[in-house]
């Protein structure tokens, strides 16, 4: 056991002393591999975050919207229909929502405006997503001014900001009165924007929805579900176009590195030959090639993945904010919570970690299997 | 006792730049005594010490090492011998380059596990009887030949076998140097090893060390 210890520890030396002595290619290395291992986990940290975020918005949605559409497209809610769906089975509540969006054209930026179903703010106030407060310097007390649906002027008093349970709901969210979204919007009392259904049985959702259907033809259900699949699908697909073009990179690098790290240079085999003559097994030889992979690429991995950890949840991903996010102009500055995940953690080093201690490894073996009397000669 | 029974070298067989390096040579060397192969270049004699050395098998014939056959071993069981048995040094010194002096006689003793201090301790003290001591911590490519030689006389000991192989162990020095190496290569031989050195320096069979030559000539031992 001793010995065993006291062979590794050797190798571990003489790997050591190789990276030392091609520093300049190892680094080469080193950094390429910290690049792609970087973009790689950045990708992958931030599309996962921002499908957390959108969960966590759902989370908080109703089981069933519903829609009445006009010629195809959403349309204003009539007052009557709310009162048409109720009483009925598995529907714990039905509720009007007023909500709406609003360009901003002194920041060239979409506007969520809505009315909550609690704690609504008093007429002539307005609460701000965190995110946009930043955006806009805004804080309490401060005055926040839209131009309504004649074009108007209308001020709102900032009187606190939204918590940041999710940023993403947050970054372009505006809380007003009823009385201020009617008349800002121009919405006549009764009218809401869409219908938010509670439905207690999850298992009774779908029948909901087709109950729905017969009492109100001409209305759009759409269920939590279906919103949760769609924001995912969004995701996948920005996702997988990023992944792509990374797998590129990565196509690139493997070639890389299968040329500087592998390419064993005259000099090289040289020196395993050497080391054969020596009496160092095949295996020895093997065994601290693979100690000198393991210490580039395993430094490398772990540089890569804190730099994309930085990147992603303390710079706020400028690196690809405008192809995930995509879907507002007002590109919020985004704070994701960091989630460890080991699953995807392992995944990733097994990614990049074996291949490049593979592609080490093949020609090292091919070349210390030979018989070493090259030695002898020049 | 090292016994090569009609032993043959062929490299490239079947190929057309076929070569028969070795073509039968049977030989005994005794333990404990300078042994010499003499001949011109080209003769067989880094080939013959490779397959003494077990650096490479032979094609046809065995090679013996106390009674034991050692042509037919398992890769791992000649490696082994390799680091136990025998102590190269080759022609070309085969340093590491930008490896230091002390770190190149330390390799051969990686694989055997034994504690770093011990096999360091004992690198720096056959540096000292070699004079090397104030150059352990060179690169060994800023060595002279001498320094060179020596080192690498270092290397073959530090697994401490009890057999010797020597390539040219002069071709690349002066007299003096020459006359230095071959002290060293005495002082095995009085500490009890067996040395064999494949040479056709004349001032290596003049020094009075070579107890016994051995002749070759196109692969084949001279009469
Ligand atoms: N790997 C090899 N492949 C082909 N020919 C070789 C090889 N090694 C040695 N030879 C040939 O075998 C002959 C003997 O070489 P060598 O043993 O080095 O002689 P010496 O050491 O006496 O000069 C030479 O003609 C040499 O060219
Ligand atoms: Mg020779």
């Amino acid at each position: 056991m001793n010995a065993w210890i006291e062979r590794q520890r050797g190798l571990i030396d003489f790997a050591v002393a190789n990276l030392d002595r091609r520093r300049g290619r190892n680094l080469g290395l080193f950094l390429a591999y910290v690049l792609v291992v970087f973009l790689l986990a950045s990708v992958v940290l931030y599309g996962d975050a921002l499908r957390r975020e959108a969960r966590q918005l759902l989370a908080d949605a109703p089981e069933l919207v519903v829609q009445r559409l006009t010629a195809g497209r959403h349309d204003l809610m009539p007052a009557d229909w709310a009162a048409r769906l109720e009483g009925l089975r598995g529907v714990t509540r039905v509720q009007g929502r007023l909500w709406g969006y609003h360009y901003d054209p002194a920041v060239a930026a979409n506007l969520t405006l809505l009315v909550p179903a609690e704690g609504a703010p008093e007429p002539g106030r307005a609460r701000l997503g965190a995110a946009l407060a930043r955006s806009h310097g805004l804080g309490p007390g401060d005055v926040l001014s839209l131009r309504d649906h004649v074009g108007q002027a209308r001020a709102f008093i900032v009187d606190g900001l939204l918590d940041t349970a999710s940023e993403l709901a947050n970054a372009d969210l505006l809380w007003v009165s009823e009385a201020d979204f009617r008349a800002f919007f121009g919405i006549a009392p009764g009218l809401h924007t869409d219908l938010a259904l509670s439905v207690a049985n999850p298992r009774e959702v779908r029948k909901v929805a087709e109950k729905v259907l017969e009492r109100l033809p001409g209305a759009r259900v759409i269920s939590r579900e279906e919103m949760g699949r769609t924001y995912d699908a969004a995701f996948h697909w920005r996702q997988g176009l990023l992944l792509t073009m990374l797998s590129l990179i990565l196509l690139a690098f493997a070639f890389l590195a299968w040329d500087k790290a592998s390419g064993l240079s005259a000099e090289e085999r040289r020196e395993i030959g050497i080391l054969k003559a020596l009496g160092w097994d095949t295996e020895d030889v093997l065994r601290m090639k693979l100690w000198e992979g393991a210490l580039v690429s395993v430094s490398a991995f772990l540089a890569g993945y804190l730099l994309a950890w930085l990147h992603v949840f303390h710079a706020h991903a400028p690196l690809f904010t405008a192809v995930l996010k995509g879907w507002s102009v007002l590109y919020p500055r985004f704070a994701l919570r960091p989630e460890a995940d080991f699953a995807q953690l392992a995944a990733l080093a097994l990614l990049t970690v074996l291949p490049y201690v593979a592609a080490t490894l093949v020609p090292v073996w091919r070349a210390a299997t030979l018989d070493p009397d090259e030695v002898m000669r020049e | 006792m090292i016994e090569l029974a009609d032993v043959h070298k062929t490299f490239n067989p079947g190929r057309g730049n076929e070569y028969r390096a070795i073509r039968g040579v049977t030989l005994a060397i005794e333990p404990g005594r300078v042994t010499a192969l003499r001949g011109p270049s080209g003769s067989g004699k880094t080939t013959l010490l490779g397959l003494i050395g077990g650096l490479t098998r032979p094609s046809a014939g065995r090679v013996r090492l106390d009674g034991r056959d050692i042509s037919a071993l398992p890769e791992r069981f000649l490696t082994r011998l390799r680091r136990d048995a025998f102590g190269f040094v080759f022609q070309q010194f085969q340093l590491i380059r930008d490896l230091s002096v002390l770190e190149n006689v330390m390799l051969p003793a990686t694989p055997t596990g034994r504690p770093y201090r011990r096999v360091r301790a004992r690198a720096l003290e056959l540096l000292g009887h070699l004079g090397l001591a104030a150059r352990a911590d060179a690169r060994s490519q800023w060595l002279s030949g001498g320094e060179a030689q020596r080192v690498a006389i270092a290397r073959a000991l530090i697994n401490d076998p009890p057999v010797i192989l020597a390539d040219e162990p002069t071709a690349h020095l002066d007299s003096a140097l020459s006359i230095q190496i071959l002290d060293i290569l005495a002082d095995l031989r009085r500490q009890g090893r067996t040395v064999v050195i494949a040479s056709h320096d004349p001032l290596v069979f003049s020094a009075g060390l070579v107890e016994r030559v051995v002749d070759l000539r196109d692969g084949r031992v001279a009469p």
